[in-house]
């Protein structure tokens, strides 16, 4: 473990825990105020994990679910960019995991039931870890929108699910990525749990054309920002006594 | 006018929402052919030292409904009071593992060791815990949340000592049931809501 305490969270810079707007949040929201108190070794400590953890094609969820052997329906997409910390330093050796729905805007669950029908050659999940500058990268299809039980009329944007641990269980996030330019994100109520309209943005991932390979695939870049360590210089002593 | 200060925020975050599994814990969700190797499927392997323990309970909303989409991850010491990674840590000890709920008990199980006292680099210890971070559906940020146990010595302990009011403490502490069982229930909102930590 190196450096100091983690940075608290912004809880401003979060969504709110209850929102009426995403129905399921009313009853399932902290009604007591949160406990804060510096991190201790237990949160500035965490799961570490290595590539012998992962198969070759856990990063490509086009083709992961059949082994290798057929692709999936849907455009192909490459979704990349880096984890960082609050300091902007990249996180190396970083678990990302991700999960979708299918290009119908369905999901391989057995809770879900939407009429789209599943894809036979797609499971829609994948990981990977994050390079030495902290920059990782999937292969998928680009996942459909698909309509959810809440208000009258409700329908999620493209987005794909992503979950982050950094290199403390302190920094451990879920979020998810939307796609430049989809018309249903201002309209969607789990977005918008969020009041600091700037950090929905930073959710939506540009189109990028400089990964992009000609007749292949179109490329979305989304980076993460992680809780950061405070420098631990001026802590308990100068460095060198 | 000043100098621009160059800043990274944190991301926010999103609700795992309701198929969290298949990413996660892709086997609870049916899709066990997903990845050769699970994660966090046991903190422990065989010849960790220490007292095996299991701790069950519910994850409780509102209403009192147990949630039955939730998913928790935990993260623990040794019996030491050691992380891995840490000099002298028991190799045999993962820390980490993620269970959901069984949907015909409606109930989490996770069976581990006991954690020893924690140090702390300022002096002191915190009590035998383990971090528990629950998410689902409806959750919009992780709650983060410790166990403790009712039988072990927990007075000293920082973050307890901070619980106001005190009755709410016993949320926090894991029932014995003998042989080594714990009852721990998690209620995210209402009467005897749990403590959860911003730490
Ligand atoms: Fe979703």
């Amino acid at each position: 473990m190196s450096g100091g305490r983690l940075i608290p969270r912004d809880r401003d810079a979060h969504p709110v825990a209850h929102d009426l707007n995403y129905k399921t949040s009313v009853t399932r929201s902290p009604s007591m105020p949160l406990l804060s108190l510096e991190s201790t070794p237990t949160e500035e400590s965490g799961p570490r994990f290595g590539h012998s953890d992962l198969g070759p094609l856990d990063h490509d969820l086009i083709r992961n679910w059949t082994g290798g052997k057929e692709n999936a329906v849907g455009e192909r997409i490459l979704v990349h960019g880096r984890v960082l910390d609050e300091q902007g330093r990249g996180l190396p050796g970083s678990l990302v995991e991700v999960w979708q729905a299918n290009a119908g805007g369905r999901y391989r669950h057995k809770m879900d039931g939407y009429l789209a029908p599943l894809d036979p050659h797609f499971g829609g999940a994948g990981r990977c870890l994050t390079d030495e500058s902290g920059q990782y990268a999937f292969m998928t299809i680009k996942p459909g929108a698909y309509p959810w039980p809440n208000r009258g009329n409700d329908w999620r944007p493209a987005h794909i699910h992503f979950s982050l641990f950094g290199a403390s269980f302190g920094q451990r996030l879920i979020t998810q990525m939307y796609f430049e330019g989809d018309p249903l994100i201002d309209r969607c109520p789990i977005a918008h749990t969020i009041k600091d309209r700037s950090q929905i943005d930073r959710l939506v991932a540009p189109l990028d054309m400089s990964r992009s390979r000609p007749l292949d695939h179109l490329a979305y870049r989304f980076d993460i920002v992680l809780r950061g360590r405070r420098q631990s210089y001026f802590e308990n002593r100068p460095e060198g006594l | 006018m000043v100098q621009k200060l160059v800043t990274h925020s944190e991301t926010a975050s999103q609700t795992a929402g309701p198929y969290v599994h298949i990413g996660l814990m892709p086997t609870h969700a049916g899709n066990s052919s997903t990845f050769e190797t699970e994660l966090g499927v046991s903190p422990i392997l065989g010849g960790a030292k220490g007292s095996p323990i299991e701790i069950s309970g519910q994850v409780l909303d509102a209403t009192g409904n147990p949630m039955l989409d939730a998913v928790i991850e935990s993260w623990q010491a040794d019996a030491q009071g050691l992380f891995p990674g840490q000099q002298g840590a028991d190799r045999n000890v993962k820390g980490f593992c993620r269970f959901a709920i069984d949907p015909q008990t409606e109930r989490f199980t996770l069976k581990t060791i006991k954690p020893g006292p924690v140090a702390l680099p300022e002096g002191g210890e915190q009590s035998p815990h383990i971090a528990l971070w629950i998410v689902a559906r409806g959750i919009n940020i992780g709650l983060s949340t410790r166990v403790y146990f009712e039988d072990a010595d927990v007075d000293q302990d920082p973050v307890l000592r901070r619980v106001q009011p005190r009755e709410r403490l016993q949320t926090l502490k894991a029932k014995p049931l003998g042989g080594g069982a714990y009852n721990f229930d998690v209620r995210l909102q209402g009467p005897n809501e749990t403590v959860f930590l911003d730490m």
